[in-house]
């Protein structure tokens, strides 16, 4: 049975597909056979971050339709043969994605994989609802602002009762925060709320930070997950993530802005 | 062909709907009551079915039209599907409206209009489980009673979240902004208050809240309330307790 993770935050523009394809990559590298789905019907985000665009023939509503099998519609990623992408369709809209369909897709796929990662698109509308409905895990991602921060615990209220676990009254899911773009100069200035002010609104397992880092839109540019990126800070960090998912104690960094300064004290509540 | 599939199956339940007393025949003062008590908690009342109960009434021998009270009662959103404790006339009128006759007593919670004071003490908990928890157009939280007159909550209530309580409300968890928890009887919030606040919204003037850390956007306690707005002129260090006297919310940190 596969894990399903989605990749949440109600606010546009935070990080979640930057965020679905490097954490899918880290679990494809540690091992781990892994799909990511593009829920982000219409836009299609996700093939162009991990550099297959070109490659797409058919996408999640095909396969829904059952226009096309789910084999034919994933697509392999180029640096990982334990990655596979299952990309948004760009020409139709939301409302083809359904509750039963998109269940079906990840009955099918759990047979094969052992994680899942959902891209939800922003929002609380029905991509995102349907993104988070079928989930095991939440990753919450937050920029250090009040908008997003709100907007993350409008979406966390929406995990906790919205969601098939809520429904059939079993374990909720796991709640992770993910705190990216994170610039320590202007939290400093006071410019963006620190880590202390965002937890003190979500109070969230911290799952790691995210700087706010050039390389970022450079690999994006290049079709490559930041996390390959090893020498790039947020490609560090976003490999600290996948660790400390899968169980490895590592200690938060980048919170200060000067790597190697750690702070274990911010370590939220487990 | 032949169909040997049933067509139709009763089965026995129960509904739940909330019973409106009335204490005096006077149709203005009625409406108006009526949106007062709405306007605490619109979303909750928005189409809800109602009992109408009239035994107060013709114990006192006053007289009222039924079919002018439902005609009341459905232009401020209400659904009346009963009527009990009618005389002839009213029951009368209520079939011809084809509201049923309700001869079960004392299932349903109640509201109570009235000039009357004898209603004040504590809500009667309603010994049916299904807890009127808001409606379903909020996110509600499955919020399982700790015992017949009081809802615990252990899990934060994230903003866009709603919580109702018939008798009184625990909280353990966070309340955030923009999240709203009500209450009949009174709320205890051990962690930090962010959102709104709503204690004694039926009426109930003795109901209080407290909580660990006052930071709500607004709190109320039978329809009397403090906006964040008033509430920010100052700081709590320390637990609060906030209570009525005399149509003033008093604020008091539990020393
Ligand atoms: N850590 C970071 N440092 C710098 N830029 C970043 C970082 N994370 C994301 N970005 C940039 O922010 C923009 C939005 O990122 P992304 O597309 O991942 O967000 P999203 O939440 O998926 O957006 P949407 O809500 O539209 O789906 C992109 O231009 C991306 O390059
Ligand atoms: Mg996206």
């Amino acid at each position: 049975m596969a894990r399903i993770i989605v990749v949440t935050s109600g606010k546009g523009g935070v990080g979640k597909t930057t965020t679905s394809a490097a954490i899918a990559m880290g679990l494809a590298k540690a091992g781990h056979k892994t799909a990511v789905i593009d829920f982000d019907v219409g836009l299609r985000n996700l093939d162009l971050i991990l550099g297959c665009e070109r490659r797409v023939v058919y996408d999640f509503i095909n396969v829904i339709n059952g226009e096309a099998s789910l084999n034919q519609a994933l697509i392999r990623d180029k640096n990982c043969n334990l990655l596979y992408i299952l990309p948004a369709s760009q020409t139709r809209d939301k409302d083809a994605l359904t509750q039963e369909g998109v269940g079906k897709v990840l009955d099918e796929l759990s047979k094969e994989f052992q994680y899942i990662v959902c891209d939800s698109p922003a929002g609380i509308e029905k991509g995102a609802n349907l993104a988070l409905y079928f989930a095991d895990d939440a990753f919450v991602v937050t920029n250090p602002e009040i908008s997003s921060v709100r907007d993350s615990d409008r979406m966390l209220g929406i995990l906790s009762s919205k969601s098939r676990r809520a429904e059939r009254n079993e374990e909720p899911i796991k709640e992770y925060l993910l705190l990216t773009r994170y610039d320590a100069d202007r939290v400093k200035l006071g410019e963006m709320l620190s880590l202390e002010d965002v937890q003190e609104i979500l109070s969230l397992h911290l799952l790691g930070i995210i700087p706010e880092s050039k390389s970022v839109l450079s690999a994006s540019n290049a079709g490559i997950p930041v996390i390959l990126d090893e020498k790039s800070e947020a490609g560090q960090a976003y490999a600290d993530v996948v660790a400390r998912y899968l169980g490895e104690e590592r200690p938060h960094r980048f919170i200060d802005g000067k790597q190697g300064f750690f702070r274990r004290l911010f370590g939220g509540r487990k | 062909m032949l169909n040997t599939s049933p067509v139709l199956e009763f089965k026995s339940s129960t509904f739940f709907a909330p019973i409106l007393i009335l204490f005096n025949n006077d149709m203005a003062a009625i409406e108006e009551a009526l949106q007062d008590k709405i306007s605490l908690a619109p979303e909750f009342f928005k189409d809800s079915p109602l009992i109408v109960d009239l035994r107060e009434l013709n114990k006192q021998n006053q007289d009222l039209d039924f079919t002018q009270i439902v005609q009341i009662l459905r232009r401020v959103g209400f659904f009346p599907v009963g009527i009990r404790g009618g005389n002839e006339q009213q029951n009368k009128q209520a079939r011809t409206l084809s509201i049923p006759l309700d001869t079960v007593r004392e299932q349903s919670s109640s509201i109570s209009i009235g000039e009357t004071q004898k209603q004040e003490t504590a809500p009667q908990p309603s010994p049916q489980p299904e807890v009127p928890v808001a409606k379903q157009s909020a996110n509600p939280i499955p919020a399982p009673p700790a015992s017949a007159a009081a809802t615990l909550v252990t899990q934060p209530i994230r903003s866009g979240q709603r919580i109702y309580a018939s008798g009184d409300l625990i909280i353990l968890s966070q309340v955030s902004a923009g999240a709203e928890i009500m209450a009949e009887g009174n709320i205890h919030v051990y962690n930090t208050l962010r959102g709104r606040a709503l204690a004694g919204v039926h009426g109930n003037t003795a109901a209080r809240i407290f909580c660990f850390d006052l930071q709500a956007e607004l709190i109320s306690i039978a329809g009397d309330y403090k906006t964040s707005e008033d509430l920010n002129k100052q700081t709590y260090t320390s637990p609060v307790q906030i209570y009525l006297q005399n149509h003033a919310l008093i604020i008091k940190e539990i020393a």
